[in-house]
């Protein structure tokens, strides 16, 4: 991550409770990419995301997981969400780069790292298959259970120039 | 326009050194990014690059996804491995980059981290790192330090800590 003015924050979510859903919406689309940096808990072990508030099968993702002991990589196609990870038990830091999200021309390439030191982790690749320009972005929990309280996330914006 | 990464402090190995340590950290921000570019006279190609927190070396766990140009495969343990070194036998001049994420450093839970860390060597061993990190103490972070597992941080070497804030 390169330093400088540009990397500004566009909003940002604390949950003093359990909440289903994060969202950031009417996402600017005056930067070139945006980051978004996530410490977060979930009942479940598992969150998704999904951008534009879209559950078409319109996701595929490739990624890498390791948990200490062993190493594995997969991939899904057509799926109704982008991510999948999640922690109950420590807070799994999360990075995602969204770059030339506001383009309306070519599909979105998300490129992702969920990290936590007492379960699996991820490195992926998730392909949004939609030439809409990305307004929006939710991080949910899935199958009904919540995100924790205590967890954090910031969207951030950065510029070319 | 807000600036909202800005330098903490930085570092430049003007000599060899056992390891370097950024303290003093203060809690204005909402995480702290570590910008690593080392090498060491220690181990072989890679060498283990260990993080500790305000001066403690305890209650750190880790597990990572290690590739080595030939093989890859996941490891854990009870240290803060928070990278990989060009080490002794690299090709010379081959510095490793390594960047380190804390988010909520300043906060009252434990502290997870995240590290991705490269060497490259032009033979037939360089490696790539994708790390966890987690210090089960409470404490806010006030100090960093980066060691090599083995031998000593070499000239040229640099370390950069940012703050990140969210508003």
């Amino acid at each position: 991550m390169a330093a400088g003015s540009t990397y500004t924050p566009i909003a940002t979510y604390t949950a003093t409770g359990s909440v289903s859903t994060v969202t950031f919406s009417s996402i600017p689309q005056t930067y070139t990419d945006l980051v978004l940096i996530g410490a977060a808990k979930d009942s479940n072990n598992y969150t998704g995301m999904r951008v534009n508030n879209s559950s078409a099968a319109n996701y595929s993702r490739t990624y890498m997981t390791w948990n200490g002991t062993s190493a594995g990589s997969a991939r899904t196609t057509s799926d109704t969400t982008l991510y999948v990870g999640g922690n109950d038990t420590n807070f799994e830091v999360s990075i995602y780069n969204f770059q030339n999200y506001s383009n309306t021309t070519t599909y979105k390439t998300i490129l992702g790292t969920q990290k936590i030191a007492n379960a699996t982790s991820i490195a992926a690749v998730g392909l949004w298959r939609s030439t809409a320009a990305i307004t929006e972005i939710d991080i949910y929990s899935v199958s009904g259970a919540t995100i924790l309280t205590g967890t954090t996330f910031t969207l951030y914006g950065i510029a070319s120039a | 326009m807000a600036n909202t990464m800005t330098l903490i402090a930085s570092y430049t190995a003007s000599g060899t050194v056992s390891s370097v340590t950024l303290s003093s950290i203060p809690s204005t921000y909402t995480d702290i990014i570590i910008e690593y570019s080392g090498r060491t006279n220690g181990g072989t190609t890679g060498n283990d690059l260990l993080i500790s927190l305000n001066g403690s070396t305890s209650n750190f766990t880790h597990r990572r996804l290690q590739g080595s140009g030939s093989t890859v495969a996941s490891y854990n343990g009870s240290t803060g491995n928070a990278g990989i070194d060009n080490g002794t036998t690299s090709s010379a001049n081959t510095f490793s980059n390594t960047s380190i994420y804390i988010p909520n450093y300043a906060g009252s839970n434990y502290k997870s981290i995240s590290s991705d860390s490269v060497t490259e060597n032009n033979g037939a061993e360089a490696y790539a790192f994708l790390g966890a990190v987690l210090w089960s103490n409470t404490a806010a972070i006030t100090s960093v330090t980066l060691t090599p597992y083995a031998g000593s941080i070499l000239q040229y070497s640099t370390i950069y800590l940012y703050g990140v804030k969210n508003a």
